[in-house]
């Protein structure tokens, strides 16, 4: 058995200074923030120590700082110990050109989960087998609906 | 080798094989070579409408695309929600919490059942889980008042306690339950034409599961023992014994025993929730403190609680909460962004179908086209849920 | 001469078929006709959203649509009804469109559930379309989701409306 903050320094000294802040939080989470060009390095460190799938792949935007946050949630299968926690790997992107490196090669299972993001979002995965609109109709012209620009109607009086 | 060998095939959306999606299907003669699912027909833009809204109308929005299972997929919301929170449910809502979502997991693996049933041409076998869903939906409509949207847990514990006379119904139904079962092996399970439309179809090895991130009774057929009740314990199920079904074969008839076979366990762990539920209140008693003594007195005697008015005005601390329940179909994962205002600011759910996806993907090439509703059933993929 | 032998078969075609239609559309044998449409309602095999599941069981043995005279079919051109089960995304206003434009007159429409009447819980959605704006729809169903015995009581609530309305339009043959 392996406690959360052996996990955290067991992940701090494997990354080096790949990760420039690596926090855990209870009672599952260990949070890896780490610069968008050093993200394909880090997930493949992380997927050599036994974080074997994606579970969610999720895009924020942060509209104020002009940026869009990605964070990745990994975790395993194989390995009981690793299987009890959830890494969530986080890069932030410029909002005017969200592009990363796609991680399908890392991990297959963040395929549909990217494919999601890029029609949601509008972050481009470079590499990724097959970026087309997933949810959307094919003909949607607007700016990506999970921005915060994108207005929906509210509840209350002036709505 | 000449493109005009193959020919593509449109299944869907208007077709009783394919729900509420469509399949692009490349074939060559009568086996298919490529198989890209289009979904989207239900994308209802559940994240974006939650942004808009508070956190305690959030809670009958996520049941809404996971029309068959939504005890589970509120309970995993809620978990989020109490993490932000800071708050926790009383061990009897724990209890309770436990006994909705596992005979919400009957009923949700009785349709699985039934649907894969009539797309295997067994009608019997539909009309049978059909008839029988109908006990659980009964159960738990005595427990929360609803057929199937429950909304019965809440932020620190759930909206009613246990009716008088449930145990006596919950035992009835099991007993029941139990030698139906024996007839479901003789007409279904056993059925030669079953095996041979199931065993060796759709076959996903233990590898390819983990590696594309299958979940639920799919990956648990696949070899791998990952189940977040056991991985992960949450509300009453550390105190609960149980088994984790796993079969080594991959192929969809073990998937069918592996849901089959969860039922049981199901009903193993509802009838240990009834014995072993301690008293108490059901919900926290900070929450409780804030209802006047004499509506609290009038509440514990009818078991019915008016909610505070506290639940309108949740408001979390900034930060985020992840959690992850172990619903019918299998892991759902719920991402809460907060920034400490009464909405929150990015609310994330994946569930279990939208992971499953990916393995129409990469199964079905190789197999002939009518395996393609064997396969589709057995992987007990529920559209509504995977568009949200 | 050969023109005009067919073109006055056709005209005497035409004349048949509007005494035809005038004898049908007289009482007693408008009753029946009527009657026999109203219980031989078939909803193509059409789930727009979750409220399927209700659906699903509506017709399941407990509730037993099939009483009715109501049962759900596979191909769109074998029947008469379009049952929208709930929300209708944009994507599927289009597939439910033209599952409506392959049925044989006469045919009918019910909406199941609060979203095709004004869009539910999830009213400020982008990505919905409101059914009335696509389908001409006889019989709405309130409820998130509704159960199955109010689809029950749809079905004989569009038996009704066909007994007393008239269920076949013949426009395109007058």
């Amino acid at each position: 058995m392996m406690s959360l903050n052996e996990l955290k320094e067991m992940i701090e000294k494997e990354l080096g200074a790949l990760a420039f802040k690596v926090d855990s939080e209870a009672p599952n989470l260990i949070i890896i923030n780490v610069e968008a060009p050093n993200l394909f390095e880090v997930a493949f460190k992380l997927n050599h120590m036994g974080f074997d799938h994606v579970k969610v792949v999720t895009g924020t935007d942060y509209p104020i700082e002009k940026k869009i946050e990605l964070v990745y949630h990994v975790s395993s299968y194989t390995n009981i110990d690793l299987a009890k926690v959830i890494i969530a790997l986080k890069i932030r992107l410029d909002k005017s050109n969200p592009k990363v490196k796609s991680l399908v090669k890392i991990w297959p299972s963040a395929e549909y989960l990217e494919r999601e993001t890029y029609d949601l979002v509008g972050i481009i995965f470079e590499d990724h087998p097959k970026l087309e609109r997933l949810l959307l109709p094919s003909d949607w012209d607007q700016i990506p609906p999970l921005w915060k620009d994108f207005k929906i109607k509210t509840e209350g009086i002036d709505a | 080798m000449s493109e005009d060998k193959f020919m593509q095939v449109l299944i869907g959306p208007q077709h009783p094989g394919s729900g509420h999606m469509r399949f692009i299907v490349k074939m060559d003669g009568d086996i298919i070579s490529e198989f890209e699912p289009d979904i989207g027909y239900v994308h209802r833009a559940v994240e974006k409408i939650a942004e808009s809204k508070r956190y305690i109308q959030i809670v009958p929005l996520v049941e809404r695309p996971i029309l068959a299972d939504t005890a589970n997929i509120n309970l995993g919301y809620i978990l989020a929600l109490e993490r932000l929170l800071g708050i926790d449910a009383p061990p009897r809502a724990q209890y309770l919490r436990t006994l909705l979502a596992e005979i919400n997991r009957i009923h949700s693996h009785l349709y699985g059942l039934g649907i894969h049933g009539i797309m295997i041409g067994s009608s019997t076998i539909f009309m049978w889980c059909f008839a029988d869903r109908e006990i659980w939906i009964e159960l738990a409509q005595e427990l929360t008042g609803a057929r199937i949207t429950y909304s019965y847990m809440i932020p620190g514990g759930v909206r009613r306690d246990l009716p008088n006379g449930f145990n006596e119904k919950l035992s009835k139904a099991i007993a029941y339950m139990e030698e139906r079962l024996k007839d479901y092996e003789k007409i279904f399970i056993n059925n030669p034409v079953v095996t041979a439309r199931l065993i060796d179809v759709g076959i996903i090895k233990k590898d390819d599961a983990i590696k594309l991130g299958i979940v639920g009774p799919n990956l648990r057929a696949s070899g791998v023992a990952y189940d977040v009740r056991k991985i992960e314990p949450y509300c009453a199920y550390p105190e609960i014994d149980f088994d984790i079904i796993v079969r080594k074969e991959g192929d969809a008839y073990s998937r069918v025993l592996v849901r089959f076979e969860e039922i049981k366990q199901s009903m193993k762990i509802v009838k240990q929730v009834v014995e072993k539920i301690p008293s108490g209140p059901i919900i926290n008693e900070s929450y409780l403190k804030l209802i006047p003594p004499k509506l609290r007195e009038k509440a514990e005697q009818t078991g019915i609680w008016k909610m505070p008015a506290i639940f309108i005005n949740l408001k979390p601390r900034k930060g985020e909460a992840i959690s992850r329940v172990e619903a019918g179909r299998g892991e759902v994962t719920h991402y809460i962004v907060s920034d400490g205002s009464p909405n929150p600011y990015r609310f994330r759910v994946v569930t279990p179908s939208f992971r499953n996806l990916i393995a129409f993907k990469y199964t079905m090439p190789g197999h002939r086209l009518a395996d393609i509703p064997a396969i589709y059933g057995s992987l007990d993929y529920f559209p509504p849920s995977a568009d949200r | 001469m050969v023109f005009s032998i067919t073109r006055s078969l056709k005209s005497f075609g035409k004349f048949l078929r509007r005494i035809l239609i005038r004898i049908i559309e007289k009482r007693p044998i408008r009753d029946i006709r009527d009657w026999g449409i109203s219980y031989s309602l078939w909803p193509a095999h059409f789930t727009t959203a979750c409220c399927g599941a209700e659906f699903a069981a509506a017709s399941a043995p407990r509730f037993d649509a099939e009483r009715f005279g109501f049962l759900p079919f596979t191909s769109a051109r074998q029947c008469n009804v379009v049952f929208i089960e709930g929300t209708l995304s944009r994507k599927m206003a289009k597939a439910a469109r033209m599952v409506f434009e392959q049925m044989p007159e006469p045919k009918f429409v019910i909406a199941m559930g609060a979203c095709p009447i004004d869009g539910g819980i999830f009213w400020n959605s982008y990505n919905i379309v409101l059914a009335h704006n696509i389908l001409p729809v006889d019989v709405y169903i309130p409820g998130c989701p509704p159960r199955p015995e109010a689809v029950a009581r749809s079905i004989m609530m569009l038996q009704d409306k066909i007994k007393k309305m008239g269920g076949a339009k013949y426009d395109e043959l007058k």
